[in-house]
């Protein structure tokens, strides 16, 4: 598992807005990059995705950005093809790069296993907390803990978050036979 | 009345899903036969007609019906009252079907 303290692997993958992102350009840009493995068909996803898109709207101006990674079989969960992405973000709206993974070797590099599983990592590239967006993927205005806003707030002034780790809770990512 | 609750072990929301289905029972009285099916295979999923964990069947009857369904291992997808996604069968959507059910009888 990737351990908090160590440095994010190096992406470099096409989205759905015909650019292509890497996580070196994105650091060299931001002081903190939220990298959430993410896809079309999980419910739990689509439970967190406007927290998602609220959350690239509030921390753009401060220097931080979100990028969704779809990393799914797209064979066997043919909604997660990169054509659906496209439809999907565009749906949405999203604020957000959305990225497509197709061999799968990012998911792989971050040890990531579910979608939603976000990691966060500062200028640096150094991941300061990984886990859930927050501690309530089904009632929104009941959120006790806000993890993943709290530790940017942290981040963003230079400070360590106060909880690094939380367990991702979601569908498990879906890994090519 | 034969309830069935449907689930797979990877998509975590079959514990809540379980304990609504519980909550709504045993709120409307209504005596059912309940059985939990575990589906472990994607033979399984095409067999069970399965389309997410977790599916609720009362009398065979799939207490939220899809229209163009696939049958897989995978969570599933409801929608809340007010619109919004989610991986979990409200109590609201649970009770209906029950109390729809429990009027043919």
């Amino acid at each position: 598992m990737l351990d908090v303290g160590q440095k994010g692997p190096q992406f470099s993958l096409p989205a759905v807005d015909g650019q292509t992102y890497a996580l070196a350009d994105l650091l060299n840009k931001h002081k903190a990059v939220v990298v959430i493995f993410s896809c079309n068909h999980c419910p739990y996803v689509r439970a967190w995705e406007d927290r998602m898109i609220d959350i690239q709207r509030d921390y753009q101006d401060k220097d931080a950005i979100l990028v969704a990674i779809n990393s799914n079989d797209a064979k066997r969960y043919p909604e997660d093809s990169f054509a659906r992405m496209q439809d999907r973000a565009r749906e949405k709206g999203f604020n957000f790069p959305y990225l497509h993974d197709e061999t799968q070797k990012i998911a792989r590099a971050y040890d990531a296993t579910h979608t939603p599983h976000v990691f966060l990592l500062d200028a640096e590239g150094v991941l300061r907390y990984r886990g859930a967006i927050d501690d309530n993927y089904d009632e929104p205005g009941a959120v006790q803990h806000h993890y993943l806003r709290d530790a940017l707030d942290a981040v963003l002034v230079g400070e360590s978050p106060e909880i690094t780790i939380t367990g991702a809770v979601g569908c498990t990512i879906k890994w090519k036979a | 009345m034969h309830v069935q609750f449907l689930w797979w072990e990877e998509c975590p929301s079959h514990p809540e899903a379980w304990q609504r289905l519980q909550r709504v029972l045993a709120e409307l009285q209504i005596g059912a036969q309940v059985e939990q099916v575990q589906i472990r295979t994607e033979d399984e999923a095409r067999r069970w007609r399965f389309p997410g964990s977790p599916t609720i069947l009362i009398d065979g009857e799939d207490i939220d019906p899809q229209s163009e369904p696939s049958y897989r291992l995978t969570c599933r997808l409801y929608f809340r009252e007010d619109g919004r996604p989610s991986p979990l069968p409200s109590e609201a959507m649970i009770r209906r079907a029950i109390l729809k059910a429990s009027r043919r009888e």
